[in-house]
């Protein structure tokens, strides 16, 4: 069983959306898309101050075995990305939704934030995906 | 859609938690844990690979020899010992008429007028119509061997491990590289596809669960069809629908050292390679290494001097710690090269496959 922690929001991308004090907001990979992906080896990152749509592919992240395109799921501005990964790219499988964390962006309609899926649909989501 | 099918060890792979995928029609494990780790057991230590999609077929009759002789590209009379010497195996291409390559596979000379052949799985079908078309009046008999498994153990320790409790453990040890030995239904073989020593095991499939249980109990790593395929890359080993396939030659993909055109023998796609030796070969096969970040894929397009190219396969090598790959280059492509991952260009080099064999990087990086 996959974790899923309660306090984030959730897309069916299988993205984890952080909110912070700051305004910004936090973006990774779920436990259940590292654990699917496999060892990571390799991820690229948006460049700072990039502006992005709903929807655009704006990071990769790379296991042994194939390239999954990160999507920005709602339009932003992004402020940095994670450059520990650039070394340990491996944060991503040990520590999902900690050190592991992708990019920082500041969405242009914080409200849209509430749009998306609680840890508790998420895991309605993924346990669909298993049938 | 026909179903996809298991191996006797199907329940062994479930039960150790393995990732299943499915690959040429069978489900197969990709890995059990982390893929990482199974590639250095393998390079460092020794790993557990099932392999039991492979088909196996039995060819044998008084003119078994003559027909395999014409039906592949290298010469199955290198593989002709003393009447109590080893079995000993040939890797081969079994060419079109063109020339193209239908699939490559391990011959085995059980004795004079037995032969095994191990082809690959995905290819099953056509390679066994091609074999029954081909056989025309010669007196021989082919037989799918469905009941056999194949497991391999690779790696620096694999083999005095594997002989603790191997049948004539003594004989195994005292086996050269590419000889067999046959001990009532098993054939073992100091083969293997991940550029480490190693044998490779073909048992009867009710045999093989507790032939695993007792090689895992020993302390050797279960390893995926994901470590496999990163395996035999960095051992610059080409896989068949991948490196090449029925629009390639095997001088374009880097295996002209498997044609054997000592002899006048005549075999199946024999004048065509000649025609295309005449004329010039137009690509062939290299290794790239990529000079930063990132991770080279199979289709992407190589940018050189002498024109483009693409990579045919290409990973993250563990061993390397940088991205590599196999691709098709224009024969003048120079030293470097430029990939386009994502629309961005990037800088990698060209060098001569294996990256790695037993343990040792073979390129500079």
């Amino acid at each position: 069983m996959s974790k899923i922690p309660a306090e984030l929001k959730y897309t069916t991308e299988h993205e984890w959306l952080r909110e912070r004090d700051d305004g910004t907001v936090e973006l990774g990979i779920t436990d259940h898309a590292q654990v699917s992906l496999g060892d990571l080896v390799f991820v690229e990152l948006p460049d700072d101050d990039t502006v992005i749509n709903a929807g655009d592919a704006c990071a990769v992240v790379e296991s042994v075995k194939a390239a999954s395109d990160v999507y920005l799921p709602l339009s932003g501005t992004i402020v940095n990305g994670n450059q520990a990964l650039a070394d340990s790219p491996d944060l991503v499988n040990t520590d999902p939704y900690g050190e592991g964390w992708l990019f920082r962006f500041r969405p242009d309609t914080p409200a849209e934030l509430d749009e998306f899926l609680s840890n508790e649909d998420y895991e309605h989501f993924v346990a669909g995906l298993n049938d | 859609m026909s179903e996809v099918k298991k191996t006797p060890l199907y329940d062994t792979h479930v039960g150790l938690g393995a990732r299943l995928v499915e690959f040429g029609g069978w489900n197969m494990p990709l890995y059990y844990g982390s893929q990482l780790d199974e590639h250095h057991a393998v390079r460092k230590h020794a790993g557990l690979f099932d392999v039991s999609h492979m088909t196996i077929v039995d060819v044998s009759g008084a003119d078994t020899e003559r027909y395999l002789r014409y039906v592949l590209a290298n010469d199955v009379r290198k593989l002709r010992t003393a009447e109590d010497g080893p079995c000993r195996a040939l890797y081969s291409c079994m060419l079109r008429k063109d020339g193209g390559i239908l699939d490559d596979l391990i011959v085995y000379r059980l004795s004079n007028n037995e032969f095994r052949l191990v082809v690959n799985a995905a290819t099953r079908e056509k390679d066994l119509a091609w074999l029954f078309n081909q056989a025309g009046n010669h007196s021989l008999e082919l037989l799918e061997r469905p009941e056999l498994a194949m497991i391999a153990v690779q790696g620096p320790q694999a083999r005095e491990l594997a002989a603790q409790i191997l049948p004539s453990g003594e004989v195994l040890l005292a086996l050269a590289p590419f000889q067999a030995h046959r001990y009532n239904d098993t054939l073992t073989a100091r083969t293997g596809y991940t550029g480490e020593d190693g044998f490779e095991i073909i048992v009867p499939g009710a045999q093989v669960a507790a032939l695993w249980a007792e090689l895992h109990a020993l302390g050797i790593s279960v390893c995926g069809l994901g470590a496999r395929d990163t395996l035999r890359l960095e051992a610059g080993l080409n896989l068949y629908g991948q490196d090449m396939d029925e629009t390639v030659s095997p001088l374009e993909c880097g295996l002209r050292w498997t044609v054997d055109s000592t002899t006048d023998r005549d075999f199946i796609g024999r004048a065509a390679l000649e025609r295309q030796a005449a004329n010039g070969v137009q690509f062939e096969q290299v290794g790239l290494i990529l000079e930063g970040r990132g991770v080279l894929r199979a289709g992407y397009i190589v940018r050189t001097t002498g024109g483009e190219g693409k990579i045919t396969s290409g990973t993250f090598s563990p061993t390397l710690a940088r991205s590599v790959a196999l691709a098709r280059l224009p024969v003048d492509a120079g030293a470097d090269c430029e990939v386009i991952i994502r629309n961005r260009s990037h800088v990698a080099r060209i060098v001569k496959p294996p990256f790695v064999r037993h343990g040792n990087i073979k390129v500079d990086l």
